[in-house]
């Protein structure tokens, strides 16, 4: 009799606790576009059951919020409008999220795993005073994630025991959520006084007609193979037959072959494309921790030996400077 | 500036090991296993010594939170130029839980009583991948921060930051007491001379506990397992650019 009333009740209190979920996504953009990772990371937020709202803070929010609002699975759209919110400083975001966690007192407060979610994110949790979650790749339960280590050679399931749960989702690892049939509605947030300890002066993006490399659905990765700058050209065209966004190993960017926000990596992006072609890239632990969980892989090298042959679905070996434009020719037919 | 550089420098399983996974799943086997300093770490250390030899900061001092063995990484550091080590002891159950949260504690307890002007870390560790104790220690402290940095100037009362992003590169101006965290392209690491090495085993390590910076290392993270990821099954090899193409076409990736 004890034991039924308790099961019963703890079902009740889960129940309970079920229905309170509510998740904050700090949605990531550039004044004039949502940056595609947030809705990755709406996508989780939906997985933990509660009810999802996004802030979009910046210094100009009417067409980043009007995208959001009709987004499948967000319920509500926090707005802070400020000129300190230039350039997306953590210094300046952090006393803001505080602020809105202290008032609507989310269980849970999320980010995709980029730059500026990694950036952001941890500052946000110290301030809390909680422990973070990184870049997680699944959701087990509210509470309990999967992430992992050791440049994706373990899994790591966490079990997180904090009020707040703030965590970082890799986007790849989740799908984007729809961005049309959503109807969220806005509301404004007072920002609170600025605190002016850091400024932000510029930006020098990289400039490219192609694809993003990290929501791409071709990637065609470069090493140090290419041997120069120049060769990358064959790669690029090779891209432009297969609307490829281009990438790198850490060995083409510190040779100065390409900038290193093309590199693919522990280190730097995470991609999952359906297809990845590396070309005169050997395969390092840190490069594979960065592609190992593209949907089929093809490795172009004249190295038989080199390790990126062990996770390759196609393996070709072969000079690079012969195939590659042998390729590019073969899929202009 | 004339102030004090606290480096913190983390002793993870070599980059270039493949590593295992305990068959009981509680963790990665690091017992007898090659231990270097966290690449990034060594990178922080580069930059701060710089910063000394370009005689814009006086001391540099190298702190690691870990077990005994976690003294050789402080050592490196010495060899490297740091002027003075900082061991926060940590061993046995505390060491497996420690994580971000509480080095930052450390971190942040450290930079107060040094007195440190600049806090330089490595923007990851990769043995747990986190990247977020640069930004922890910077918010208990409620410093700026200058995250995955691959340039850093040093101008009167602040810290010019060359920040690698997602789209490129961005530059930010913050104040200082500051926290950097050191991206890959931030130098080139020098090695150790074996003369520095040798002078290196007189410079100074103190012994610090936790409790004595009024640290709680209490964890609410919790590792239920540790397990390998999914193994990809063998590929196949082609002859010819042409097989290569076919191939792909029929399962209709291009």
């Amino acid at each position: 009799m004890n034991r039924v009333l308790n099961r019963t009740t703890l079902k009740n209190l889960t129940g309970f606790i079920q229905r309170f979920q509510s998740t904050l996504v700090v949605a990531e953009h550039n004044n004039d576009k949502l940056t595609p990772i947030t809705l990755n990371a709406i996508t989780a937020a939906s997985k933990l059951g509660g009810d999802v709202t996004c802030l979009v803070a910046g210094t100009n929010c009417a067409k980043v919020v009007e995208q959001i609002s009709k987004v499948q699975g967000v319920k509500k759209i926090l707005v802070a409008q400020h000129e300190s919110y230039k350039g997306g400083l953590p210094e300046e975001l952090t006393p803001l999220i505080l602020e809105t966690q202290k008032q609507f007192n989310f269980t849970h407060i999320c980010a995709g795993a980029s730059a500026f979610g990694k950036n952001l994110l941890p500052r946000v949790a110290a301030k809390l005073d909680v422990a973070p979650v990184s870049d997680i790749i699944e959701i087990k339960s509210p509470d309990t994630f999967v992430r992992t280590i050791y440049a994706g050679n373990a899994l790591s399931t966490v079990k997180c025991n904090e009020t707040v749960k703030v965590f970082s989702v890799r986007g790849t690892a989740f799908e984007a959520a729809p961005t049309e049939g959503g109807g969220a509605a806005s509301e404004e947030v007072a920002p609170p006084p600025p605190t002016g300890i850091s400024e932000w002066i510029e930006q020098n993006l990289t400039k490219s007609e192609r694809p993003e490399l990290t929501s791409a659905k071709v990637v065609v990765s470069g090493g140090r193979g290419l041997k120069s700058g120049e060769n990358f050209k064959l790669l690029y065209d090779l891209a432009d037959k297969l609307n490829a966004a281009v990438g790198a190993s850490r060995a083409a960017v510190d040779a100065g072959f390409v900038p290193n926000d093309m590199q693919v990596g522990q280190t730097g992006k995470i991609v999952a494309p359906e297809l990845y072609i590396a070309v005169g890239i050997s395969g390092a632990i840190q490069h594979l921790a960065g592609m190992k969980d593209s949907k089929t892989i093809v490795a172009i090298n004249k190295d038989p030996e080199a390790p990126i042959f062990q996770v390759a679905d196609y393996g070709l070996v072969a000079d690079l400077f012969k195939a590659v434009p042998e390729m590019t020719e073969a899929l202009s037919k | 500036m004339s102030g004090r550089v606290l480096v913190g420098v983390k002793r993870v399983i070599d980059y270039a090991v493949k590593i295992r996974v305990k068959p009981d799943h509680t963790g990665v086997v690091t017992d007898g296993v090659k231990h270097s300093m966290n690449p990034f770490c060594e990178i922080a250390v580069e930059e701060a010594v710089k910063l000394k030899e370009k005689k814009l900061i006086k001391e540099v001092v190298a702190v690691s939170c870990g077990p005994q063995q976690s003294q050789e990484t402080i050592r490196t550091a010495l060899a490297m130029g740091a002027d003075r080590g900082i061991h926060v002891e940590v061993s046995g159950k505390d060491y497996e839980s420690l994580g971000p949260l509480q080095v930052s504690k450390i971190l942040a307890a450290l930079a107060k009583s040094e007195e440190a002007q600049l806090v330089i870390l490595g923007k990851q560790a990769i043995d747990d991948d986190c990247n977020q104790t640069g930004q922890m220690t910077a918010a208990l402290l409620d410093w700026p921060q200058g995250t995955f940095a691959s340039e850093v100037s040093l101008e009167e009362g602040k810290v010019k930051v060359v920040r690698e992003i997602d789209g490129g590169l961005e530059t930010i101006r913050i104040n200082t007491p500051a926290v950097l965290t050191a991206d890959l392209r931030l130098n080139t690491p020098r090695y150790a001379t074996l003369p520095n090495i040798m002078k290196a085993k007189k410079k100074k390590i103190t012994n610090v506990k936790p409790a004595d910076l009024g640290v709680d290392l209490t964890s609410r993270l919790e590792v239920l397992s540790v397990d390998e990821p999914p193994q990809r099954q063998a590929g196949i090899k082609v002859e010819t650019v042409e097989d290569l193409v076919s191939k792909l076409k029929e399962v209709g990736k291009v």
